[in-house]
């Protein structure tokens, strides 16, 4: 995932620039950054508290553009519909790993089995159990497969989904400082007083919200296009470790009852 | 009729080796041949012969009298054996009778006339070869199915009535197809009357599937959920393979309670198997009892098979614990996948739903269709992994514990054995003490008291060696049977984890091409 993250840094016209950016590639000593002590992270808790507020007034408020109209119906939903699914995948890949530690148990109790038997079942128990090992292995990796591949990409999307909405925000919040202003601008005009000033402010946001609406529209559009490859990529990626990983199984049970049998 | 003269000249040819299998033999089909030749006047030498096999023809069986009074053949069973050699004594005690319930002797006598007159030589040119194939349990011809559970009755009186229908080509059972409808607490009225006859000798009889007050509530409430049927699957399968274990045994199937059970479409109540009746509370007290019991026997084992074997089924029975609660962790993990699987799929469409781009919406709706078969598929394996597997353990491990309480029965005879010895010891003692002081009267009454005991310890020193014999036999057969049962099911249940993985393949494949027709 850190190596998605700094390709899509790489990959954006304005970010690649970024001198910060440039540093952390290049310098190859220890970059020593400070982690954020108790008082950013009461700021950072505070400045949560505000937007998450602003952003239900905000959301209030309709969009004269129908891009960013649907754009935001789109993105709440999705985000909460990758919020259930990326929870739900790694509720998943969670028994999936338990079902293969516990194949794990059996294949070592049929071990013991085996040794301490004195039958001819000790040498089908001691093969039954190796069969449980190598399977378990892989039952693990298909597990973790399916981790990186599926839930990651989930959660992943759901920040992505995230970070959307947040840019969204900034946008609407800059747009009602636009209608705003405009609405002080009428009224200075109207009173006749502090118009320059009221127009000022009135210019830089506008000029403002068509930069950020114009910046938006880009970002959106690349993350569709983005979130197309990603999981093209990643849902093509998983069928085809599962298949490998069955296959490998299947071969393993194949030899194991030929064996048996014969 | 010539035919049927030829038997006893052959017989007595071979009669040294008729007396080896007649020791392994089962004493109760022996007794049920001696019930056959009753009326007509036994030869003692000629009851060897008839020991055979259970198909022997009798010397005579032309002068059978069919008698219809079942008590009349006991009793004269009974007088009989007091005649013959002592051991078949514990077997008969009149103990078991009453809880016998009458029937009707026909249908013991009966099917061998038929066998005997139709196919007399040949039937007994094959009784030996019989015996050891009935002894290997090849020659296997009976197959017992339980289905169809039914709810019969209301509240709390409610029972399942299942129904047991047995195919056979054996002869001695009336017909070759016959159903018949059990409760559960038939059941275990048959394990307890096989438990009361046979468990003190030395066989090991099969454990019958354990009581579940929960379970049943909840059945008799009514409740029609997943987890009651569940629940009487369950126990459908489970009074399967008790039937059919109980059959397999070869001395079990001759027993006429388990022919009655299989066979008459009328059972008396079981009622002593409930467990808060006077039965029950008294069955609790002996266990208890018998607990402290083995804690103060300390047997001096003078065979080195014996101590080897209880160890082993020690280990065994600890490794399959183990194994068990290994296997019933992965049920429920499975379960929990397939949940999960399936939750992820619902919200997989959902998200296919949302999402714009249309090949990318069609293809996570596939996904999640795919991960919906597979829920289905892991739901199917954690039934494979419960059934076949879970459920073959739980029944080993009660086995082994009957297989323990037979050595432990053994341990008990040995015990009485000793203390009839001591017994003896002070009888002779006191004997010889009265001789010194010369009392006459007293001194014969010793002296009877002291050929009583002497006959009691031999007796005890007997039953134990007959004990010994017949757990050996017994052990090995449970070995073989431990064997070909546990290689039967692990490959059984192989094959159903080859199965998922086969489909998973396929579903994976039906997917992969979706997946990279996202553009």
């Amino acid at each position: 995932m850190h190596e998605v993250f700094l390709c899509r840094v790489a990959a954006h016209p304005i970010l690649r620039k970024d001198l910060n950016f440039h540093v952390f590639l290049e310098y190859n000593q220890d970059l020593s950054v400070r982690g954020k002590n108790k008082k950013e992270k009461l700021e950072d808790f505070f400045k949560n508290m505000v937007k998450s507020a602003d952003g239900v007034i905000v959301s209030g408020i309709k969009d004269v553009d129908d891009f960013f109209e649907h754009e935001r119906t789109f993105l709440v939903e999705y985000h909460n519909r990758v919020k259930d699914a990326s929870g739900k995948s790694d509720k998943m890949t969670r028994s999936h790993k338990s079902v293969a530690d516990d194949c794990n148990r059996i294949g070592s109790s049929l071990y013991t089995l085996g040794t301490q038997d004195s039958t001819d079942m000790c040498k089908f128990f001691l093969k039954v159990s190796e069969l449980f090992d190598k399977t378990r292995k892989i039952e693990a990796r298909v597990s973790a497969d399916e981790d990186l591949k599926l839930s990651d990409l989930l959660k992943y999307y759901l920040r992505e989904s995230q970070a959307a909405k947040d840019l969204l925000y900034r946008r609407s919040r800059s747009l009602v400082d636009y209608e705003n202003a405009n609405k002080a601008l009428d009224k200075a005009r109207a009173k006749n007083k502090d118009v320059l000033q009221a127009e000022t402010t009135q210019q830089v946001c506008c000029q403002k919200f068509e930069k950020i609406s114009e910046s938006a529209k880009q970002e959106l559009v690349d993350f569709k296009t983005r979130r197309v490859a990603a999981f093209r990529k990643n849902l093509v990626e998983l069928a085809e470790l599962e298949l490998k990983h069955a296959k490998v199984i299947k071969t393993h049970f194949d030899n194991l009852l030929n064996m048996l049998n014969g | 009729m010539a035919a049927e003269r030829e038997p006893p000249p052959l017989g007595d040819a071979r009669q040294p080796e008729l007396e080896e299998l007649e020791d392994g033999e089962d004493l109760f089909t022996s007794t049920v041949s001696t019930l056959e030749s009753s009326p007509s006047s036994p030869e003692p030498a000629s009851l060897p012969a008839e020991d055979i096999s259970t198909n022997s023809n009798g010397p005579k069986p032309a002068e059978i009298i069919l008698d219809d009074d079942r008590e009349d053949l006991f009793a004269e069973a009974t007088e009989e054996v007091s005649l013959d050699s002592p051991e078949r004594e514990p077997i008969l005690s009149p103990d078991p009778t009453p809880a016998i319930t009458p029937v009707t002797p026909t249908t013991l006598v009966t099917p061998r006339m038929e066998s005997k007159s139709i196919t007399a030589p040949v039937i007994f040119d094959r009784s030996s070869e019989e015996i050891e194939e009935e002894a290997n349990g090849d020659v296997f011809d009976i197959e017992i199915n339980v289905s169809d559970p039914e709810k019969v009755g209301d509240g709390m009186n409610a029972y399942m009535a299942y129904r047991v229908t047995t195919k056979t080509s054996l002869s001695m059972f009336h017909k070759n197809e016959f159903s018949v409808k059990r409760r559960f607490s038939d059941f275990l009225g048959l394990h307890s009357k096989l438990a009361t006859k046979y468990l003190h000798v030395g066989y090991i009889v099969p454990p019958a599937p354990e009581k579940s007050i929960v379970g049943m509530t909840k059945v008799k409430v009514g409740k029609e959920d997943s987890s009651s049927t569940e629940f009487v699957e369950k126990r459908r399968a489970a009074l399967e393979r008790y039937l059919q274990r109980t059959v397999k045994h070869p001395t079990l199937l001759q027993d006429p309670d388990l022919r009655q059970f299989l066979e008459s479409s009328e059972l008396p109540r079981a009622v002593n198997t409930q467990a808060l009746s006077g039965a029950g509370i008294l069955r609790m007290v002996n266990k208890a009892a018998d607990a402290v019991n083995k804690m103060t026997i300390k047997m001096n084992e003078s065979d080195a098979w014996f101590e080897e074997k209880q160890q082993q089924f020690e280990n065994l029975d600890q490794q399959l614990r183990k194994l068990h609660a290994s296997v019933e962790a992965l049920v429920c993990h499975r379960k929990e996948l397939s949940a999960n699987t399936a939750a992820f799929a619902k919200s997989a469409a959902m998200l296919g739903n949302s999402e714009d781009h249309t090949a990318l919406s069609r293809a996570l709706s596939q996904l999640a269709e795919v991960e919906e078969k597979i829920d289905q598929l892991h739901q199917e394996q954690a039934f494979a992994d419960f059934y076949v597997f879970s459920e073959l353990l739980g029944d080993y491990i009660r086995l082994i514990a009957a297989v323990k309480g037979v050595l432990d029965h053994r341990m008990k005879c040995w015990q009485k054995w000793q203390d009839a010895q001591v017994t003896l010891q002070k009888k002779r003692e006191a004997e010889a003490k009265l001789q010194l002081a010369n009392k006459p009267d007293k001194l014969q009454q010793a002296k009877d008291e002291i050929k009583e005991w002497e006959t009691k310890v031999q007796q005890g020193e007997r039953d134990f060696e007959q004990i010994s014999k017949t757990i050996r036999k017994e052990v090995g057969r449970f070995e073989k049977e431990r064997v070909k049962d546990f290689k039967a099911v692990i490959i059984k249940y192989l094959e159903s984890l080859v199965q998922t993985q086969q489909q998973l393949i396929k579903y994976w494949e039906a997917f992969l091409p979706e997946a990279k027709a996202i553009s």
